[in-house]
């Protein structure tokens, strides 16, 4: 795993999503907006977001790495009810659309299932 | 097949769009049944939202999507439209001139004069689980609803859900199955409380299996199931046999019949024009999320402006002879004596 960049940017953060097949990529995520948006602007693959990210369909559907999972938290019960309809839902398994961005999470690293629900 | 119904106007989907049609037709005395394949009225707003703050209905700085429909509902009670709910529009034929036939796939059928598609982000259907090849074993034994439960006597029925509908048909096909299993990702259970607690006493009578996990995988042959692969949550995986599987993955919106009507479409839309909203065949108009044109915006209000022009032109249909006298609800006795407020 490459070591997370750090960006100096005020407002920008580092992502990295790791796709199914092993390929990360890492981009730019502007804080506030969230893990879904950020991928969807720099077109990872994987993520689909039928909903637009209103917690409503459960394809955003993102596995956060172990060690961000403290730093990102769990679901809430809105989201909890909306990976029930997930694929392959795991206990480290979040809505990226759920998940704002912070300065916190300047590195975060997710990866995404093999397909959405 | 039934007795024809004869009306004036079928609305087809009875969400804030169709309902608020039911306003404007009935201001120009234009009588309307509407069909809708939920079980509630209300469509996107009552399924999908209800709780939601709305902030965009003109006038009303907020409300709630269901407030919305309630409110709705209030507003056309003047003009006793009917429902047809747990319905789906299958056909709709042009038979003549300003006549439809319109019929559903419950058997009910419609005579009318214009139709309105107000269909919004399609119809309701179950959505698919996400489990792999499970579409080779939909025509047979996994089932999305539950026609008649006789059906399932004496079967090894695994339910896989945690809301409503999954405990309703746990506590239901219980005694009628030879053995049951409900399958959930969570302890946690989205379904009413009180279903939940019978469930469990079900299961600690030793009447039902309770399993946490989620299915990765089916067994079977010829579209029939006889296993189910389940991987629990520490990643123990089994299986559970089974003759039939229930999934309640909730629902998902479907374009549905609306391909089959003769409708010009674009994508999953039905061009219409801004005077009148009617589609490329005369009589049939779109209002609402169903429809597209240059500037469209899919808002509710939008969907209320395209309701009050479609009646305008559905009156010609109705009323070939009558002349349209425009009139404003604030000072037109008449109007007001239809709407009971006088």
């Amino acid at each position: 795993m490459p070591p997370a960049s750090r960006s100096r940017s005020r407002f920008m953060v580092k992502i990295t999503y790791t796709d199914s097949q092993g390929v990360s990529r890492t981009v730019d995520g502007e804080i506030g907006a969230t893990v879904m948006e950020t991928a969807i602007k720099n077109n990872i693959p994987e993520i689909e977001a039928e909903c637009g990210g209103a917690c409503a369909c459960a394809t955003c559907h993102v596995y956060v790495d172990e060690a961000w999972r403290e730093k990102v938290g769990g679901p809430s019960p809105m989201e909890e009810d909306m990976l029930d309809f997930g694929y392959d839902v795991r206990p480290n398994s979040r809505l990226s659309c759920q998940i704002k961005i912070t300065e916190e999470l300047d590195g975060l690293s997710v990866s995404t299932p093999e397909r959405q629900a | 097949m039934s007795e024809p119904i004869k009306t004036d106007v079928v609305i087809i989907g009875a969400g804030p769009i169709g309902l608020f049609a039911v306003f404007e037709l009935g201001l120009l005395d234009i009588k309307a049944h509407l069909v809708d394949i939920l079980d509630k009225i209300g469509g996107q707003c009552a399924e999908l939202y209800p709780e939601k703050p709305i902030y965009d209905i003109p006038g009303i700085p907020k409300v709630s999507a269901q407030g919305l429909v309630d409110n709705l509902m209030e507003q056309i009670r003047p003009f006793n439209p009917v429902f047809h709910l747990n319905e789906m529009v299958e056909t709709v034929e042009r038979l003549g001139d300003a006549q439809f036939r319109v019929t559903t796939g419950a058997g009910t059928v419609f005579d009318c004069k214009a139709v309105v598609v107000a269909a919004g982000g399609g119809s309701f259907q179950p959505k698919r689980p996400p489990i792999p090849g499970i579409e080779a074993y939909e025509a047979k034994s996994v089932h999305y609803a539950v026609r008649q439960m006789e059906a399932f006597r004496g079967k090894r029925l695994l339910i896989v859900g945690g809301g409503d509908s999954a405990l309703d048909w746990t506590l239901n096909l219980a005694p009628v199955a030879s053995h049951l299993t409900l399958l959930h990702r969570r302890q946690e259970f989205r379904a009413a409380p009180d279903s939940v607690n019978k469930m469990m006493a079900l299961v600690g009578e030793g009447k039902i299996d309770l399993v946490l996990g989620q299915v990765t995988a089916l067994e079977g042959a010829d579209g029939q199931v006889s296993a189910a692969i389940v991987k629990r949550t520490d990643g123990s995986v089994f299986n559970i046999a089974c003759d039939a599987i229930l999934p309640f993955f909730g629902l998902t919106m479907k374009l549905g019949p609306v391909a089959n009507w003769g409708l010009t479409l674009e994508g999953d839309l039905i061009p219409v024009d801004t005077a009148a909203f009617e589609t490329n065949v005369p009589g049939i108009f779109a209002i609402g999320d169903i429809n597209t044109y240059p500037g469209k915006l899919k808002l509710i209000l939008s969907g209320f402006h395209e309701a009050a022009l479609m009646a305008q032109k559905a009156h010609r249909y109705v009323y070939p002879d009558k002349r349209l006298t425009f009139q404003y609800t604030t000072s037109s006795t008449s109007l007001q004596k239809k709407l009971g407020v006088n």
